[in-house]
Formats: structure tokens, sequence, C-alpha cells
């Protein structure tokens, strides 16, 4: 008995401690550092952050260097596929246009007169945009984010909001020197305060870790109300990080559990992102 | 006697095979998770680490291992440190089946190879959710570590060739 187990000290022993030939160091030295590494990084110490700063921007540069050729063969894949069904969404998107010129008639009234009501409240919405480049969009099955090619010297911040078009992606959660992260509202830990249009209701979503989201705070009524109609869901502007009315997704009255992002995150090349101010003029 | 494996080339290729590929995919997605296949995902690198920190240690270094869990940290978006701890307990665990095997078997490495991925993977749930407050999707763990371990044969067997021609190029 003794003997078993002084035989599973010895191999645990020299498991940690002995070195391979080629081996610099002993996997206990290196387990004691990564240990070390990941205390190190939570502090917010002024040279720790520079190191880390440092690191991002030498591996992210690396990565999107590395990943080119992938990227390339992916995006030929998605051009022949487009080339094969390009007349069915030809006739497609003839009968949206026609759709959209209608809408866009109405839009522009609802516009002006949006814009006459905030005179009339001395209140006004302006707004800051930069163009970026996805630079990495690794597919982590775990967290989902992305990397843009601009950071702080192109006065990103952090909590800035992330849009593809018109429509909302994301908001910037670490900013270095040259680039930035955005974590998707696809990933569990985004959380968004919305407003769910018709009916009006305040509600914060929440990602899912997959191409959906899902409400998590609103009011009890939310079920009986969402039954009635499709739901389009704006940012509420509430907590002051995102402009209000920038449009997230929609729910169908058909599946009220899923919020259907109108961007695809998986295809974005560039991405706005957007600082605003609301001055009141009282 | 002259050697029959001259090209240098080709040995250092191979040589240079399994660090090449530990970094070409930390920076680049080699797992086919960028195919979306609905409740698929598998660690390529866990099956890498394992693999080779097992059989050929002298071709994968620690080092190695640890500069890659710290890039693999920084591309993912993950507390840095995390993955490296997590790479060098795979080490760890194949360090030690080493010591106490005297006969390899394939099926008993397996099946090793099951109890520390899903020790690591349970390791670093327990840090981002307990320690980091990360929310964590634990369905998505237990997939890929199911997947990470189906796939392990298949890579076994390609693995065990470029070991194979490894060892006969060094020997020769």
């Amino acid at each position: 008995m003794a003997t078993s187990r002084d035989d599973f000290v010895i191999a645990f022993r020299s498991a940690f401690l002995k070195k391979k030939d080629k081996q610099k160091f002993s996997l206990l030295t290196l387990l004691f550092l990564s240990i070390f590494v990941i205390i190190l990084s939570n502090y917010n110490f002024k040279i720790i952050k520079y190191i880390k700063f440092g690191i991002n921007e030498v591996v992210y540069k690396f990565s999107f260097l590395i990943s080119a050729p992938e990227k390339k063969i992916q995006n030929i894949n998605s051009h022949v596929k487009e080339h094969m069904k390009i007349y069915e969404n030809y006739k497609n998107i003839e009968l949206e246009l026609e759709a959209f010129k209608q809408k866009e008639l109405m839009t522009k009234f609802l516009k002006m007169e949006n814009e006459k009501l905030r005179k009339l409240i001395d209140e006004s919405i302006n707004s800051e945009e930069i163009l970026a480049k996805v630079l990495i969009d690794k597919e982590s099955p775990f967290l989902k984010s992305i990397i843009l090619n601009k950071g702080t010297k192109d006065k990103m911040k952090i909590g800035m909001a992330v849009v593809d078009g018109i429509y909302l992606v994301g908001k910037v959660v670490e900013v270095n020197f040259t680039n930035s992260r955005v974590l998707l509202l696809s990933d569990l830990n985004s959380k968004i305060p919305v407003v769910l249009e018709p009916i009006g209701m305040q509600a914060v979503i929440s990602g899912t870790g997959d191409n959906y989201g899902k409400i998590e705070y609103t009011k009890e009524e939310y079920v009986e109300e969402i039954k009635k109609d499709d739901i389009i869901v704006y940012t509420s502007g509430l907590g002051g990080l995102f402009k209000p009315g920038i449009p997230v997704g929609k729910i169908s009255k058909d599946n009220i559990n899923k919020i259907n992002f109108f961007s695809d995150f998986r295809q974005l090349e560039y991405a706005k992102i957007i600082s605003y101010s609301i001055e009141s003029n009282n | 006697m002259s050697s029959l494996n001259k090209n240098t080339f080709l040995n250092l290729m191979f040589s240079y095979f399994p660090i090449g590929m530990l970094f070409l995919s930390v920076f680049n997605d080699f797992d086919f998770n960028y195919l979306k296949i609905d409740y698929f995902s598998f660690n390529f690198l866990h099956i890498l680490i394992f693999f080779w920190t097992l059989k050929n240690p002298d071709h994968l270094g620690y080092i190695s291992i640890f500069i890659a869990g710290i890039i693999n940290d920084v591309i993912v978006g993950l507390p840095i440190g995390i993955s490296s701890f997590c790479y060098l307990l795979i080490c760890t665990a194949t360090a030690y089946i080493r010591n106490i095997t005297l006969s390899p078997n394939f099926i008993n490495d397996w099946f090793s190879f099951l109890f520390a991925i899903l020790l690591i993977n349970s390791i670093q749930v327990l840090i981002l959710d307990l320690i980091f407050s990360i929310k964590i999707d634990y369905l998505e763990y237990l997939i890929n570590t199911s997947f990470t371990f189906l796939f392990y044969p298949l890579f076994f067997i390609l693995f065990n060739y470029i070991n194979e021609k490894i060892i006969f190029r060094l020997n020769d």
C-alpha cells in the first residue's frame, strides 16, 4: 500500500519537476508563472496596462496577417455562392426595393416631424462616427467578440456603440492604441437596454451564445402584448451609453423567445463606431 | 554510411510540425468552428498538446505551449494566463501518464485524454465563472469536450504517422 503511494508521489513529483532534454523550464515553474500572469492581469497598474496593450497590438497584427489566406478562401466561397443565386436574388430585391421606396417617404416625414419636436423641447442629439475594419473575427464557441483596427489614437473609448450600417452590433469593451475589442450582442455577457416597438415597452436584452438574443428583464405583461404583432427592438438610450433608436433586431410573433439580430455578425468586414451627446439648450 | 533521407527541408518540416501547428491554430482558426454547424465544436489544441507532449515532448516545448496559451487568451478575449495554465495542466497529465506507463496503449491514452480535458475544462469554467464572473454556456463546453474526445483517434492516426516519420528521420 505504502509502495503504491510512494510510486504515485514519485511519478507526480517527476511530472512536475523533471525536465526533458530539450525543455528549458520545469512544468511547475511555468504553472506558477501562468498563475502569476493571471493574478497580474487583474491589476490595473500602469506598467501592466502598457504590457497588455503591447501584447494585444502584436498578437492582433500577427493574427490578422496569418488568417488572411483563410479569409480570402472564405470570401471566394461566399462570392461563388452569391453568383449562383444572382437571378433569384435580383427578383426578390426588385420587390423589396418597391416596398422600401414607399416606406422611405413615410420615414422622411417622421424624421422631419421628430426634428421639429426635438426643437420644441430644446434638445438635440449630436453623434460622431468612426469607420473601422474588422481585423479578427475568430469564431470561438464560448466568447463572441471581434477586433477592430481603431484604438485610442482614433479617440475610441470603452462603451461606444458599434453598428453595421444602421444596425447595432455590440459595444467596445477593450481599447488599445491602434485596435479595440467589441463584445457582440450574441455574447452571453452582453446586456443592452432596449425599447420594444410598437408596444413601447422597456427591456434588457441579453446574448445567448448563438446568433440570436433573448429578453432578460421586462414587464410581466410582455408575453400578452408581444403575441399581437411582430416587434422591432431598438436601443432605448437608457444608461447613456447608446444613442436611442438604433435598430437591434426583430421578434416574430410566432417565436417570441428569440430576437433575430438584423446584422449577420459572421459577415462583418467593416463597422462604424458611434459616440453621441444629447445637448439640452435650456 | 550515408543517410537515405537527405532532404533537409522535409526533415525540418517534420521536426517543426508540432510547433508550427500549435502557433498556426492559435493565430488562425483550425477547429472548424467557422462552419457554424449547430452543436458542433472541438478543441484542436487540446488534442495537439496532449498527443505531442505524451509521445514526443522534445518537439513541443513547454515554453512554446505557455506562449501559445497567452496568445490564445489575447485573441479569444479571455483573462490572460488562463489558457496557458490549462494547457500546462494537460502537459502535467501527460508527463504523469508517461511516468507510470510501461507499455503504451491507445485505449488507455484515449481515456486518460478524456479525464484530462474534463478536468481542465472544469477548472477553466470554475475560474471564469467564479473568479472572473464571465458567463459561460456549460452545454457548449460539454459538447466541445465530447467532440474533442471523439476526434482524438482521428488525429492520433495522423500525428502518429508524422511522429514515426520524425523518429525515423532522426535515427537515420
